[in-house]
C-alpha cells in the first residue's frame, strides 16, 4: 500500500498514458535516457543528439543538441543520461574522451555546458548521483573512474580500478557514498565515494567484460550484472561476500540491463550483438522471457523504463535508427507459445515425461492418480496478480524406469549370432531364421521369414491346409481398439518392460496427443519394428502361430485389469494404428495386385468374424502357384526399406544375403551398401565379429567385400636381427636363425603368434596362455610382468 | 584376429610396436606421404621421437641409428640406399631438435654417413632467420621446456616457432590457437584447412607457409592435384578466392554481398556460417603469419625445397643501414606525451589520422617474380595493398572502433559460430597488447605502453580504423620513418620486406624486440582484416 500511494504521488494528478509507437531517427542511437517526469527522451550517438517529446500518439523531436557546423567528436555520444533531479542538466559520454555537461536552460543554440577532457579514452558511462544535483561520475577505456562536481572545472577525485576499461558506473539508490564499477575483465568493484584510494569490495562476476549493471530500485543489496558471457546475475550485496542469488541465461552477451519499477523480481536487458529483441525476464524464472518486445531490426543500444514507478512504459533506441515506447500490454509472452510439454532420456533409458496439469485433467476418460510416488509434481510460484504474472503452469512429471536387468539390445545379438544365412537350401534358411525370430519373440519378423519362403520357394511346399486353419482362428479374434492394444503393451513388454502402476501408464500413454505418445514410445526400440504391421499378418497366415497365445490374448482383452497375467510369449503390439500410418500403406501395397484389395482394406480397420472368414475363403488362390517369384519383388523392396527405415538394418541385410539373386536387382546398389556398412557398423560395435566378417563375405557389393581385403598383408621382422622377413618360410635369410620362436617350447611359431607389448616376448597362443596361468613373470626369464588379458 | 583374443598383445605386425597411443595422436607426422616409398629408417621411428616417454624415444633413436648404419653397409651392394628424404630428416632433426641426444645422435650420424661417402645435404641457412643471427634467436639454447613441448606435441620445431620463442608467453598461446584452428575440432575437414591456408599464404607469396601447409594437406589425406593448380579444387573452396584476395590486401572493401554470395540458401556450393569463419579467422591467420614470415625473412626449412643443398656453401655478407633516431630521444618524447596536455581542435585530430594514413611510405621494392610453386595458386595476383585514400580521391567511410570492436562484438560473434576460438583469440590479443618486458634497447624499467599503442594504432591507421579516443599525432612522434616504412611493408606488402628495412630502424634495439614489433603488427593486422570481416557478417546477420 506504501508502495501504491508513492506511485500516485509522483505521478501527479496526470496518469502516463500512450500507446506503441516508434519514430525514426536520422541516425543510428547509441545510448536514451529520460527526464525526470517522463514526458522528454534524449537520443544520443555517434551522429546523432536530440530531445524528443513523448505525447500520446508519437513523439515530437523538441530539441536538437548537435549544433555548428562540423560538429565536434565532443558530440559523438557514447552515453547519455539526464539528471533525475534537475530537469535542465544532462551529460554525455564522448567516444574521443570527454564528459560533457549540457544545460537546457540556456538561452543560446549551444546548450553545451562545461567540458571535462581528464580521461585519456573512451568514455563508455556517465552516472548522476541520484540524489545530489552537483555529483556527476563517469567511467572510461582508460581504467579510471572520475567524480566530478560540477561547481567546479575539474574531477573532484579519480578512483583507478588497476584495470583496464570500466565499462559501467551506478550510484547505489539507497545508500548516498557507494557506487558499483563494472569492467572488461570480468570484475565488479564497490567503492565509497569519499575514499578514492582503494575500492570497498571487488568480486569476479562474469567471464569476459561485465557490459552493464544496475542496483535494485527498492532493495538495497541487489546488484544485476550482464556480460558478454550471455549472463544476468543478481547479487546479494548485504552479506560479506557478494552472493549470486539468481542468474539468467541469454542468448546474446548483454548490452544493457535495467530493473523494471515495481516489480521486484522483473527487469528488462537488451544485447549488443545478433539478438535484437528486449527482454524482460523473471529472474526467478530464467529459462523463459517473462516479456518480449520484438520491434527493432538491428540492435537495441539503450533501453530505460519510461518513469521510475511506472512498469508498463518501455523505451529503446537501437542502431536501426528508431526510437520506440514499448506498451507492456503488446509485449509478446514467450511463456504462451511455450510448449509445456517436456521429455527427457535418461542415461539408462529412463523416461521422465511432464506435462500440463490441465491437459491431462480435463480429459474426461482420466482416472484419478493411485499417488504413486513416481510422480512429481511441479508447481510454479504463483502471485495473486493475474496480469502480471507467469501463466499459471504445473506440469505432472511422470519418470518411467527402464528394468535394468534386461539387456535391450540382446535380442539384436542374439539374432545376428543365431541366423543362418548361407549354406542351407533357401526354404530351409527362412525357416530357421523364423523360428530365431519366434524364440526371441519377435512374430513380426518371424512372419516375414516365413511368408519370404511362401513368396520365393517352390510353391508345392506351400501347407495350405495349415494355413487355413490360422487364418480361420485368427479371424475369431475381436476387434481391438487402440485402447486395449496400449494396455497389452504396458503388460507384456518383456525387453523392456516399463515399470508402473497400471493408473500411470494409462494416464500417460492414454491422454497424450499421438505425437506425445508415439515418441514415449521410442525407447522401446525393438519394437519398433514391430508396428501395426503385425497385425497385417494375421491376415495372410501364420504357420507357427500358437493357437493357445490367440485364445489367451482374447481372454486378456475382456479382463483389461489383468494384464501382467499374460504369458510373455504374447503378440507384442505396441503401437497404435493411428501411431504408424505407414502401416496400412504398406498392406495396402502388399496386395496391391490382389483382386481381393477392397475387401482387405476394410478388415483392417474394422476386422470381423463375418468378414475375415470371406478373406480366407478368397485369398487362398493368392498364393496360387502360378505366380512367379518376381511378382513379389516390388513388395519385398517396400518391406526391406521399411524395416530400414524402422531401424532394423539387421533384418533388411539378413534377407537381401539370403534372397540373394532373387531380389538384388530390385534395390539400388548404393542402398543395399547402406545398409551393409550400417550393419557392419553395428555388429563391430557388439564386437560381433565372426558375424560382420560373414557379412562381408557374403555381400555382393564391390564397396562392401574390398572391406575384407584391405591390409591383409603382414609385415614380420626377425626377432633376432630385427631386419624384415623379406622371402617365405621361418628362417630369416640374413641371420639364418628361426624368427617367432615360441618362448616356452622354443619351437618355431607357424600360426598364431602372441607377443607381449611390453617385452616383445611371445609364442603359440595356448602355451603363453598355460603358461601365464601358473607364473606372471615373461616366459623368456626376461623378468617382465607380463599381463595376458 | 589375435588382438582381439588377447587384448594385452598385439598381433606381430611390421617389428614394431603399436605407432600410435594416446598422448601422440595428436602429433603430426607431415612427411609421412612424401617418404612413403622410403625403405630405411623413416617416419615410424621419427614419430617415435616425439614420445613423450623418454624411454620410447631413446628406443627410437637406437632404431633410427641402427637403421641408418644398416644402410651404410657399404660392403652389402644390394641393400637400400639412404633416401634423400631421411637424409633431410636427420638434417632437420640435428639443426633444430631441441632434445640434446636426439641433436647429438642425428648430427653423428650425418658425419658417418659422410665419411661413407654418401652425399649428404648441408642447410642453406645458418639460422632461423636471415634477419637475425642465429645465436641471437638461440640464446636461450634449444633446450627450451616450451620447444620441447612443441617438438614432442608437433613433431617438429619450425623457424617460426624459434624465432617467436624470444617471447614465450606469446608463444604458447600462439601454438594453442594455430593447433585448435588446423587440427581441433571444427566445421571443416582437416585437409580443407591446410588447403586454405596454402591459399592464403600464396597470396603473399610466402612460399614458407605454402610448403608447410601443402606438407599438411598432404599429410591429412588431401589430393595431391590440388596444390598443382586452384582449378583442380573443388568449386567450394574456389568460390573464396575473392574473400581471399580482399582480406589479404584490402579488408575494407569487404561487404555484406560477399557474404552472402557465400552463405545465402541459394548460394552454390553453399558455406555455413561456422565453416566460414573458421575459413576467414584461417586465412586471416595464414596472411598476417605472412607478414611475420617476411617480417622476420624466416629461412625455409631444412626439408623445404631451397633450405637445403648437397653442395657446398659460399660465403655471404649482410648490410646494415642507418637509424634515425637515437634511444634516447624517443623515450625523451614517450615521455613527453604522457605528461603532455595539449589540447588540439577536432579538425586538427582529424587531419593527424588522415595525414598518418595516407602518408606516402615508399614501399614498392621490386622482387623477382615469385616462384611457379607459389604462382599457380594464385588468382589475380597483381591485387595488391592500395593506399586507404589514394589522394584527391573519395576514400572508402573509415571504421570507428567505438562502433565495431573486438572486445564487444568481434568476440561474440566468432564465439558464437566458432565455440571456443573466440577465447583463443582473444586470450592471443590480450597477450600481445600486455606483453612488455619494461626496457629500451639498454635501458631498464620503461613503459613502453604508449608506444606499443602507437604501434597498433598505426597499422589500424592503415587499414582504416580510426579510434576517436587517439591522438594520430603520437605516431608521428613515436614511429621514425624508417619504422614506418618496415611496418607497412610489412603489414601491407610483407614479400617485398628486405633486409636493409629491416636492419634501418631502431637501430640500437635488440633483435628480440624487433621480433616484438612484427608481432604486434602481426597481431593488429589480423584483428583489423577480421573486425572487417566480422562486420560484413554482422550485417548479413541482421
Amino acid at each position: 500500500m506504501e508502495k501504491m500511494s508513492r506511485v500516485t504521488t509522483a505521478l501527479g494528478s496526470s496518469a502516463i498514458s500512450g500507446r506503441t509507437m516508434f519514430c525514426h531517427l536520422d541516425a543510428p542511437a547509441n545510448a536514451i535516457s529520460v527526464c525526470r517526469d517522463a514526458t522528454q527522451v534524449v537520443v544520443a550517438g555517434r551522429n546523432i543528439f536530440k530531445i524528443y517529446a513523448l505525447e500520446e500518439e508519437q513523439f515530437v523531436e523538441k530539441l536538437n543538441l548537435r549544433v555548428g557546423r562540423k560538429p565536434s567528436l565532443n558530440f559523438s555520444c557514447a552515453d547519455v543520461m539526464w539528471h533525475q533531479m534537475e530537469e535542465n542538466l544532462l551529460a554525455t559520454a564522448a567516444t574521443n574522451g570527454a564528459v560533457v555537461t549540457w544545460n537546457l536552460g540556456k538561452p543560446s543554440r549551444n546548450k553545451q555546458d562545461q567540458l571535462f577532457t581528464e580521461h585519456k579514452r573512451t568514455v563508455n558511462k556517465v552516472c548522476f548521483h541520484p540524489t545530489e544535483v552537483y555529483m556527476l561520475l563517469s567511467g572510461s577505456q582508460d581504467g579510471f573512474m572520475k567524480c566530478f562536481d560540477l561547481r567546479k572545472k575539474e574531477s573532484v577525485s579519480t578512483f583507478s580500478g588497476q584495470s583496464e576499461s570500466v565499462r559501467d558506473v551506478q550510484f547505489s539508490m539507497k545508500d548516498y557514498f557507494t557506487f558499483a564499477a563494472s569492467f572488461e575483465n570480468g570484475n565488479v568493484q564497490l567503492w565509497d565515494i569519499r575514499r578514492p584510494d582503494r575500492y570497498e569490495r571487488m568480486f569476479t562476476a562474469h567471464t569476459g567484460p561485465v557490459f552493464c549493471c544496475d542496483w535494485h530500485p527498492d532493495d538495497r543489496g541487489w546488484l544485476a550484472t550482464g556480460g558478454r558471457d550471455k549472463m544476468v546475475k543478481v547479487w546479494d550485496m548485504t552479506t560479506n561476500r557478494a552472493k549470486e542469488i539468481y542468474c539468467v541465461q541469454t542468448i546474446a552477451s548483454v548490452a544493457r540491463v535495467k530493473w523494471r519499477p515495481e516489480r521486484k523480481f522483473h527487469l528488462a536487458t537488451c544485447s549488443m550483438m545478433v539478438d535484437h529483441n528486449i527482454y524482460v525476464w523473471d529472474v526467478r524464472r530464467p529459462f523463459i522471457p517473462f516479456a518480449t518486445f520484438e520491434e527493432h531490426k538491428d540492435v537495441t543500444t539503450g533501453i530505460v523504463w519510461r518513469h521510475q514507478h511506472d512498469p508498463h512504459f518501455l523505451l529503446s533506441g537501437s542502431k536501426d535508427s528508431t526510437l520506440y515506447q514499448h506498451m507492456f500490454k503488446d509485449a509478446t509472452r514467450p511463456v504462451d507459445k511455450a510448449n509445456p510439454e517436456g521429455l527427457c532420456f535418461g542415461l539408462f533409458g529412463d523416461l521422465a515425461f511432464a506435462a500440463k496439469e490441465s491437459l491431462i485433467s480435463s480429459d474426461a476418460n482420466r482416472k484419478p492418480y493411485p499417488g504413486g510416488d513416481r510422480r512429481y509434481p511441479i508447481f510454479f510460484f504463483k502471485k495473486p496478480d493475474p496480469t502480471e504474472q507467469f501463466a499459471h503452469v504445473s506440469s505432472a512429471l511422470s519418470v518411467f524406469e527402464t528394468d535394468l536387468d534386461s539387456n535391450r539390445m540382446d535380442w539384436f545379438v542374439k539374432t545376428a549370432q543365431l541366423y543362418l544365412l548361407c549354406g542351407k537350401p533357401f526354404a530351409e534358411l527362412c525357416d530357421h531364421n523364423a523360428k530365431v525370430a519366434q524364440e526371441l519373440k519377435r512374430p513380426q519378423v518371424s512372419t516375414t521369414w516365413t511368408m519370404l519362403r511362401i513368396m520365393f520357394s517352390d510353391p508345392a511346399n506351400l501347407t495350405m491346409p495349415g494355413l487355413n486353419h490360422n487364418l480361420s482362428k485368427l479371424g475369431t479374434l475381436p476387434l481391438m481398439n487402440s485402447f486395449n492394444m496400449k494396455e497389452m503393451s504396458s503388460g507384456m513388454g518383456t525387453e523392456s518392460r516399463l515399470e508402473r502402476s497400471k493408473g500411470e501408464s494409462r494416464q500417460d500413454n492414454i491422454h497424450l496427443e499421438p505425437g506425445n505418445s508415439h515418441a514415449s514410445n521410442n525407447n522401446e526400440e525393438n519394437e519398433e519394428t514391430e508396428g501395426s504391421e503385425g497385425q497385417a499378418e494375421y491376415m495372410f497366415c501364420d504357420a507357427e502361430l500358437d493357437d493357445d497365445d490367440l485364445y489367451s490374448m482374447e481372454n486378456d482383452n475382456q479382463a483389461e485389469e489383468q494384464e501382467y497375467m499374460l504369458p510373455q510369449e504374447a503378440f507384442q503390439l505396441r503401437h497404435e494404428i493411428i501411431d504408424n500410418p505407414s502401416a496400412p500403406e504398406h498392406l495396402q501395397q502388399d496386395k496391391a495386385d490382389s483382386p481381393h484389395v477392397s475387401g482387405n482394406e476394410a478388415e483392417v480397420t474394422c476386422l470381423t468374424p463375418i468378414e475375415s472368414f470371406s478373406l480366407i475363403s478368397i485369398s487362398q488362390p493368392l498364393f496360387s502357384p502360378h505366380l512367379p517369384a518376381s511378382f513379389f519383388c516390388p513388395i519385398v523392396r517396400e518391406m526391406l526399406s521399411y524395416y530400414a527405415e524402422q531401424g532394423d538394418v539387421q533384418m533388411a541385410v539378413s534377407v537381401l544375403i539370403v534372397l540373394g539373386d532373387r531380389i538384388r536387382k530390385e534395390i539400388d546398389d548404393l542402398t543395399q551398401e547402406h545398409w551393409y556398412m550400417s550393419y557392419i557398423d553395428l555388429l563391430q560395435r557388439f564386437e560381433l565379429w565372426n558375424v560382420s566378417n560373414e557379412v562381408i563375405k557374403l555381400s555382393t557389393c564391390s564397396a562392401i567385400t574390398c572391406l575384407n581385403q584391405a591390409s591383409t598383408t603382414l609385415h614380420i621382422n626377425c626377432s633376432n636381427c630385427k631386419r624384415p622377413m623379406s622371402n617365405k618360410g621361418w628362417i630369416c635369410d640374413r641371420c639364418h636363425q628361426c624368427a617367432s620362436v615360441c618362448a616356452v617350447c622354443h619351437h618355431v611359431v607357424k600360426g598364431l603368434f602372441v607377443w607381449c607389448q611390453g617385452c616383445s616376448h611371445g609364442g603359440h597362443l595356448e602355451h603363453i596362455m598355460n603358461w601365464l596361468k601358473s607364473s606372471t613373470h615373461c616366459p623368456a626369464g626376461c623378468g617382465h610382468l607380463c599381463e595376458y588379458t | 584376429m589375435a588382438s582381439n583374443l588377447a587384448a594385452g598383445f598385439t598381433c606381430h605386425a611390421n617389428g614394431e610396436s603399436t605407432p600410435g597411443r594416446g598422448s601422440s595422436s595428436g602429433r603430426s607426422r607431415r612427411h609421412r606421404s612424401e617418404s612413403e616409398s622410403d625403405v630405411g629408417p623413416t617416419d615410424k621411428s621419427l614419430a617415435r621421437l616425439c614420445s613423450r616417454d623418454e624411454e620410447e624415444r631413446a628406443a627410437a633413436l637406437e632404431e633410427l641409428s641402427r637403421g641408418v648404419l644398416v644402410c651404410l653397409e657399404l660392403d652389402r651392394p644390394g641393400s637400400a640406399q639412404l633416401s634423400k628424404q631421411t637424409l633431410l630428416h636427420l638434417l632437420r632433426l640435428s639443426r633444430s631438435c631441441p632434445l640434446q641426444e636426439v641433436r647429438g645422435r642425428a648430427t653423428e650420424l650425418l658425419r658417418t654417413a659422410q665419411e661413407q661417402g654418401v652425399e649428404v645435404p648441408r642447410a642453406l641457412a645458418s639460422g632461423p632467420s636471415s634477419f637475425i643471427p642465429a645465436k641471437e634467436i638461440l640464446k636461450q639454447g634449444l633446450d627450451q621446456d616450451i620447444l620441447i613441448e612443441s617438438f614432442l606435441s608437433l613433431g617438429r620445431v619450425d623457424h617460426i616457432t624459434m624465432v617467436m620463442a624470444l617471447h614465450p608467453a606469446y608463444l604458447s598461446c600462439f601454438l594453442r590457437t594455430q593447433h585448435a584452428l588446423l587440427e581441433m575440432d571444427g566445421p571443416l575437414p582437416r585437409h580443407w584447412r591446410h588447403y586454405i591456408a596454402v591459399m592464403a599464404a600464396a597470396r603473399h607469396q610466402c612460399s614458407y607457409q605454402v610448403q608447410q601447409h601443402s606438407a599438411g594437406f598432404l599429410e591429412a589425406g588431401g589430393e595431391e592435384s590440388w596444390l598443382s593448380g586452384l582449378e583442380h579444387a573443388p568449386t567450394k573452396l574456389r568460390s573464396l578466392q575473392t574473400l581471399n584476395k580482399l582480406l589479404a590486401h584490402r579488408p575494407w572493401l569487404i561487404t555484406q554481398q560477399h557474404i552472402q554470395e557465400l552463405v545465402c540458401p541459394g548460394a552454390e556450393p553453399r558455406w555455413s556460417f561456422a565453416e566460414l569463419i573458421h575459413a576467414v579467422v584461417l586465412m586471416a591467420h595464414a596472411h598476417s603469419l605472412c607478414s611475420f614470415v617476411w617480417g622476420c625473412s624466416l629461412n625455409p626449412e631444412p626439408d623445404h625445397i631451397g633450405g637445403y643443398t648437397f653442395q657446398l656453401p659460399s660465403p655471404r655478407r649482410q648490410a646494415r643501414g642507418k637509424s634515425m633516431m637515437e634511444v634516447e630521444v624517443l623515450m625523451q618524447r614517450m615521455v613527453e606525451l604522457q605528461q603532455q596536455e595539449e589540447e588540439c581542435t577536432q579538425e586538427e585530430m582529424v587531419t593527424r589520422f588522415e595525414r598518418e594514413r595516407s602518408e606516402s611510405i615508399p614501399t614498392a621494392v621490386v622482387r623477382g617474380a615469385p616462384p611457379d610453386l607459389v604462382l599457380r595458386l594464385v588468382e589475380e595476383p597483381e591485387f595488391r595493398y592500395e593506399d586507404f585514400a589514394p589522394k584527391g580521391e573519395q576514400s572508402p567511410p573509415t571504421m570507428r572502433a567505438q562502433d565495431y570492436s573486438w572486445e564487444d562484438h568481434g568476440f561474440s560473434l566468432v564465439n558464437r559460430l566458432l565455440p571456443d576460438m573466440g577465447q583463443l583469440l582473444d586470450e592471443k590479443f590480450q597477450v600481445v597488447s600486455n606483453l612488455t618486458y619494461n626496457r629500451m634497447a639498454m635501458h631498464e624499467g620503461v613503459d613502453t605502453h604508449t608506444l606499443r599503442k602507437a604501434l597498433w594504432n598505426y597499422i589500424h591507421c592503415l587499414y582504416g580504423i580510426r579510434y576517436d579516443d587517439y591522438d594520430y599525432g603520437s605516431v608521428n612522434v613515436l614511429l621514425e620513418r624508417s619504422l614506418k616504412v618496415f611496418v607497412k611493408t610489412m603489414a601491407c606488402h610483407p614479400e617485398q620486406t628486405t633486409a636493409h628495412i629491416y636492419h634501418a630502424f631502431w637501430r640500437h634495439f635488440r633483435h628480440s624486440e624487433k621480433v616484438h614489433a612484427n608481432l604486434i603488427v602481426m597481431e593488429a593486422r589480423l584483428q583489423a582484416a577480421l573486425l572487417y570481416t566480422l562486420r560484413a557478417i554482422t550485417h548479413y546477420m541482421r
